[in-house]
C-alpha cells in the first residue's frame, strides 16, 4: 500500500519544529509500524536527506521505549498496543497518517519525535521503591501475599513507564504512571511500612516536575498500552488523603530526590 | 595472558563460603573514597550499581538507553531458576548446579556453576523483599513452573513478564541509591573506550548522545554490564539496541575474550515475514509446557494444520526425546526444528516454520487456563501474524537470543585486566555451551547482588591504587581516538545505510555461523566478512554531525565492532572441532545426529588476545571436572 505520512521534524531541543510530508510506497500489511519508518529511513538517506530520529529499542512491546503520536492517538489505533506491535494491517492504501512527539511539558522534544522522559526516573527515585537493601531479605515464603493481592499488584506492576498516560491527558498529568506504582508496593505487605512516605514523595516529585493536576477524564486508561486501570488513581488518591491526614502532608525528602 | 581462574580450593560445597571468609574487606569509611564505574543497567547492572551503593562506594551507572528500565532484560518472559525446592520434587543445590552444567554440556567452570545455584535462592528471597510479584498459590505461597532442560519446577515467574519484574526491582533499587545521591546516573550516554593506566582498567570515554559530547570518567574499578552480542546476527530476538561495542573494545585493549561462537538459537519465535523485518519475537519457553511442537509427516503438505489428521502428525520432540519431550533444552528443539525444515516439512511462507500447538492442552484444561498462563503471550502472536493461537497453532521458528560466550573473567568476576570486572551475559562464564531457559536471569542478579559486591571489595582492598582523574593523557588520548572514529564514518559519505552492512554481515552470520556449521561455511564466512567490513570502510554513508543527536551514527560506531566481531565468532566456530551445546559442526554428530563433543581436545574454555594488525591468538583454560563426570548429554 502507499501512504502519506506528515511527519514532526525538529533537529534539536532548541529548535523550530515543522510537520513534513513523505510519502512511503509498497508497505507491506505484514510490516510493524516502526518498519514502515525504517523504510521511509532508508529511503530518506539514499536522497541524502537525514533519517527521522524516533525512539525504540525492544521492538515486542515491554520495554517502554517507543512512543509517537499517530493520527492524534498515542500508541496508535490499536487498542492495548505500543507502536512498535502496531502492524500497517491496521491502515488501509491511500491513509494520511500525522506522526508526533509526545506533547507535554514535562517531556521536552530532544529531536524529532524523541523526547525526554526522565522525570518519570525522578518520580521513581523519590519513593517508587521498597527500601530492602541487598542481603537483608527472609525466606521468600515467609510473607504470604494473598493471590487476589498478588494479582493486583502485577496488574499495577505490569506500566512500561512510555508516557502515553501523559500524551494522552489533556491535563499532561503523571497520575497514572505514578499512582501505578503507589498501587503496586502499596498493594503488597513488603510496602506497608514506606506507604504514607511513598504517595507523599511521589506526588510531591510529579508536582515538582510540572506534570498537570488529574481531573479524571481518563483518557490515561484508554491510551494505556498495558491497560492499566485508573482504580490505581483511585488508590493514590485514598492513600494520599490517608498519608497527608496522618503525616499532616510531611514530606521527608531525605529518603527521596529533592 | 594471565588466565588464573582463582578457583578457591576444597570441596565443590565449601568453595564459595571458603572463599568469602579469604576475602579482603574494605572499610566502611573507606568505602567511599572508592569510585566504581558500572557501564549497562540490566538486571546485571542496575543490581550491581545499587548493591555497591548500598555498600557505601561512589558509583556511577551508564546506559545507552533514555532509562535505566529500558534494558533489554526487560523482555525476558518465562521466568528465573532457584533452587528452592518449594515443590518438594527433588530439587536442590546439586540438582540446579548439576542440571546447568549438563545443560552447557560440560564446558563451563564447575566451581561458578555451584556458586550460582547456592545463591540462587537468595535471589527470590531478595526479589520478594522489593515488592516483585512473582505469580502465587491461592495459598499466598509463591508458585513455580517447569522449564527445559530440567525434570523438577524451579522457574519463579511473574505471568510473562518476569524480566520485567526483576527489572524494575532491581531498577527501583537503583533509582532509590540515584535519589539518595549515592549512583550518579548517566541515562543516553554510550561507552566507546575502555581507559588503563598502568594496566589497570581506570575509567571509560562515553559520548552524550543527546548533545554529541565525548567526556572522561575516571574510577578504580569498571563494571562491564553490557549484555550479549547477539544482534552480530542483525536479525535476533534482542532489542535494537544491543550491541558488542563495549565489550569489544575492552577486548582491544588487552581483556580476552572466550567462546564467542557459543550462541543460543532459541527454539520458539515468531518466523520471518518479509526483508523489512527488523527484529525477530521470542515466544516463551514456557509455552512449550503446554503446546506440543509437530509439523506433517509427508513432505510438502499444503494441508491447513486442522485438516492433518493426528496420525499424519510428526511430534518430533516427544518422538526423538520421550523423557523430556517438548521440554527438550534450546539447542536441541531448535537443530530439531531446523532439521524438519531442511527435510521438507516445514510450514507456512517459504517452510521455514514448525507448529506449536495448544489444541490438547485447551481440551484438557479448558481455554480460561490457558488464558491465565500464557494470556498476554497469545495476545503478542496475535498482533504480530494476525492469526488467533487459540483456533490455529502458532508457528514458529528457532532465532538468535543469548550469547554464552563473552569476555573472559576469574571467579571474581575480574577479567585479565586489573579491575575490569564483567556481569551477566556480557561475561562467559556459567552456561557453557547452552543456557537453559530462566537461567540468564538467575546469573545477572547473582552476579550484581550476590557475588560482585563482596569480589570487589577483595580487589579495592588489595590494589594500592594510584590516584587518577580525568585529566589523564590516557583520557585524552582515548577521546580523540574515539572521536576521530565518529568523524571517519561522517566523512566516508559512500553510498549505502549502515543498516545495509548490518543486514548483510548478519545474513553471512545466520548461514554460516548459526545453528549448524562447517569448516567450508565458516572459511566462507572468514573470507566475506573483511570484504564487507573493507566496503564498509570506504561506501557507507553517515548524514549528520557528531555534535547532535544522531543515531545513525551511532548505530555505525555498533556495526563497525560487528564487522570486526563476526569474523572472531566465525573464526573461533572454526577452530573448535567439535560440537557442544549450540555450537554444532556438521562434521561432529553422531549416526543419528546428534552433537558428538571431542572431550579429549576441547574440554576447555578458548579464549581470543586481540593482536593489533595481526591475527589474534587463541588461548586457553582448561576446565577440570572434579565433581561431575563428563557424560553424554541425553534427554532421550
Amino acid at each position: 500500500m502507499k501512504l502519506n505520512l506528515k511527519i514532526w521534524r525538529q533537529p534539536g531541543p532548541a529548535a523550530a519544529g515543522a510537520m513534513q510530508s513523505y510519502v512511503a510506497n509498497d508497505v507491506s500489511e505484514h510490516m510493524s509500524f516502526l518498519e514502515m519508518l525504517d523504510v521511509v529511513n532508508e529511503e530518506l538517506q539514499t536522497k541524502g536527506e537525514e533519517p527521522i530520529a524516533f525512539d525504540h529499542d525492544c521492538r515486542e512491546g515491554i520495554c517502554g521505549t517507543c512512543s509517537l503520536m499517530i493520527n492524534g492517538t498515542p500508541h496508535g489505533p490499536k487498542r492495548a498496543t505500543t507502536t512498535c506491535q502496531l502492524h500497517m494491517r491496521s491502515f488501509s492504501d491511500g491513509d494520511t497518517i500525522t506522526i508526533e512527539p509526545w506533547r507535554a511539558k514535562a517531556f521536552p522534544v530532544l529531536r524529532d519525535l524523541i523526547v525526554d522522559r526522565s522525570p518519570f526516573d525522578r518520580i521513581i527515585a523519590s519513593g517508587g521503591f521498597i527500601s530492602a537493601p541487598t542481603g537483608s531479605a527472609q525466606d521468600a515464603n515467609a510473607i504470604l501475599v494473598p493471590k487476589p493481592d498478588s494479582d493486583l499488584a502485577m496488574d499495577a506492576a505490569a506500566c512500561i513507564g512510555c508516557g502515553a498516560c501523559v500524551a494522552a491527558c489533556p491535563n499532561s498529568s503523571a497520575m497514572l504512571f505514578t499512582s501505578a506504582k503507589v498501587a503496586h508496593l502499596g498493594l503488597l505487605p513488603q510496602g506497608q511500612p514506606e506507604r504514607d512516605q511513598r504517595v507523599l514523595s511521589m506526588v510531591h516529585q510529579m508536582d515538582l516536575e510540572e506534570f498537570g493536576g488529574c481531573t479524571l477524564f481518563a483518557e490515561c486508561e484508554d491510551a494505556c498500552p498495558k491497560e492499566i486501570s485508573v482504580e490505581n488513581i483511585a488508590r493514590l488518591n485514598r492513600d494520599l488523603i490517608r498519608a497527608t491526614v496522618r503525616d499532616r502532608g510531611q514530606v521527608h525528602v531525605e529518603s527521596g530526590a529533592g | 595472558m594471565n588466565l588464573d581462574a582463582k578457583v578457591p580450593g576444597g570441596p565443590l560445597a565449601d568453595k564459595w563460603d571458603r572463599h568469602l571468609a579469604d576475602l579482603r574487606l574494605v572499610s566502611p569509611a573507606n568505602k567511599r573514597k572508592f569510585h566504581v564505574i558500572v557501564v549497562g543497567s540490566g538486571l546485571a547492572g542496575a543490581s550491581a550499581a545499587a548493591s555497591l551503593a548500598e555498600l557505601g562506594y561512589q558509583v556511577s551507572c551508564f546506559c545507552f538507553q533514555d532509562s535505566p528500565r529500558r534494558a533489554h532484560s526487560i523482555a525476558a518472559q518465562g521466568g528465573i531458576n532457584a533452587a528452592k525446592n518449594y515443590q518438594n520434587d527433588g530439587d536442590s543445590t546439586w540438582r540446579l548446579f548439576y542440571d546447568t552444567i549438563k545443560g552447557g554440556d560440560f564446558r563451563a567452570r564447575e566451581a561458578n556453576v555451584y556458586r550460582l545455584a547456592q545463591v540462587s535462592a537468595n535471589i527470590i528471597d531478595q526479589c520478594v523483599a522489593q515488592g516483585v510479584p512473582f505469580a502465587r498459590e491461592y495459598g499466598g505461597m509463591l508458585a513455580n513452573r517447569s522449564f527445559g532442560g530440567a525434570q523438577v519446577s524451579r522457574t519463579f515467574y511473574a505471568r510473562g513478564q518476569t524480566g520485567q519484574q526483576l527489572l524494575l526491582g532491581a531498577y527501583q533499587a537503583l533509582e532509590r541509591m540515584i535519589g539518595k545521591g549515592a549512583v550518579k546516573m548517566y541515562s543516553r550516554h554510550e561507552m566507546l573506550e575502555l581507559v588503563l593506566v598502568n594496566g589497570r582498567a581506570r575509567g571509560i570515554v562515553a559520548r552524550d548522545l543527546v548533545t554529541g559530547e565525548m567526556e572522561s570518567f575516571a574510577g578504580d574499578a569498571v563494571v562491564l554490564a553490557t549484555g550479549g552480542y547477539g544482534n552480530a546476527f542483525f536479525l535476533s530476538t534482542n532489542a535494537k539496541g544491543c550491541n558488542v561495542t563495549a565489550a569489544y573494545r575492552a577486548y582491544k585493549k588487552g581483556a580476552g575474550f572466550a567462546n564467542p561462537c557459543f550462541t543460543q538459537i532459541h527454539p520458539t519465535c515468531i518466523p520471518v515475514s518479509g526483508d523489512y523485518q527488523s527484529k525477530l519475537t521470542l515466544m516463551s519457553e514456557s509455552l512449550r509446557n503446554d503446546g506440543r511442537v509437530w509439523v506433517p509427516k509427508a513432505h510438502g503438505d499444503s494441508r491447513g494444520p486442522r485438516d492433518v489428521p493426528e496420525s499424519e502428525r510428526d511430534y518430533y520432540l516427544e518422538r526423538k526425546y520421550p523423557s523430556f519431550g517438548n521440554l527438550a533444552p534450546r539447542d536441541i528443539a531448535s537443530r530439531a526444528a531446523k532439521e524438519a525444515c531442511d527435510d521438507g516439512r516445514g510450514v507456512g511462507p517459504g517452510g521455514r516454520g514448525v507448529y506449536l500447538d495448544f489444541s490438547s492442552s485447551i481440551e484438557r484444561l479448558g481455554e480460561q487456563a490457558i488464558r491465565e498462563r500464557y494470556g498476554n503471550l497469545f495476545e503478542m502472536y496475535e498482533r504480530i501474524t494476525g492469526e488467533n493461537p487459540y483456533r490455529v497453532p502458532m508457528r514458529i521458528y528457532p532465532a538468535v537470543h543469548y550469547t554464552m560466550g563473552g569476555l573472559w573473567v576469574d571467579y571474581n568476576l575480574m577479567s585479565n585486566l586489573p579491575g575490569l570486572h564483567v556481569v551477566g551475559e556480557a561475561n562467559f562464564s556459567d552456561h557453557g555451551a547452552n543456557r537453559l531457559g530462566a537461567s540468564a536471569l538467575m546469573q545477572g542478579l547473582a552476579d550484581g547482588y550476590f557475588i560482585l559486591p563482596y569480589t570487589i571489595g577483595d580487589y579495592l582492598a588489595g590494589a594500592k591504587l594510584e590516584k587518577v582523574d580525568a585529566t589523564h593523557a590516557a583520557f585524552r588520548e582515548a577521546e580523540q581516538r574515539a572521536s576521530a572514529q565518529l568523524n571517519t564514518f561522517l566523512s566516508i559519505n559512500g553510498k549505502r545505510s549502515v543498516d545495509s552492512f548490518h543486514k548483510e554481515l548478519g545474513h553471512v552470520m545466520w548461514n554460516e555461523c548459526g545453528m549448524a556449521r562447517n569448516r567450508e561455511g565458516l572459511q566462507r564466512a572468514l573470507k566475506k566478512i573483511p570484504e564487507i567490513r573493507a566496503e564498509f570502510w570506504e561506501n557507507v554513508k553517515v548524514l549528520g554531525s557528531a555534535e547532535t543527536l544522531n543515531q545513525s551514527l551511532e548505530k555505525a560506531g555498533r556495526v563497525a565492532d560487528f564487522l570486526e566481531f563476526g569474523e572472531l565468532m566465525c573464526q573461533d566456530a572454526l577452530q573448535r572441532e567439535e560440537s557442544c551445546g549450540g555450537h554444532f559442526r556438521t562434521e561432529y554428530q553422531t549416526p543419528d545426529g546428534e552433537a558428538m563433543r571431542n572431550d579429549h581436545d576441547f574440554t576447555h574454555v578458548a579464549i581470543w588476545e586481540y593482536q593489533d594488525g595481526a591475527a589474534p591468538v587463541r588461548h586457553q583454560e582448561p576446565l577440570d571436572f572434579e565433581f561431575v563426570k563428563l557424560a553424554t548429554r541425553s534427554y532421550k
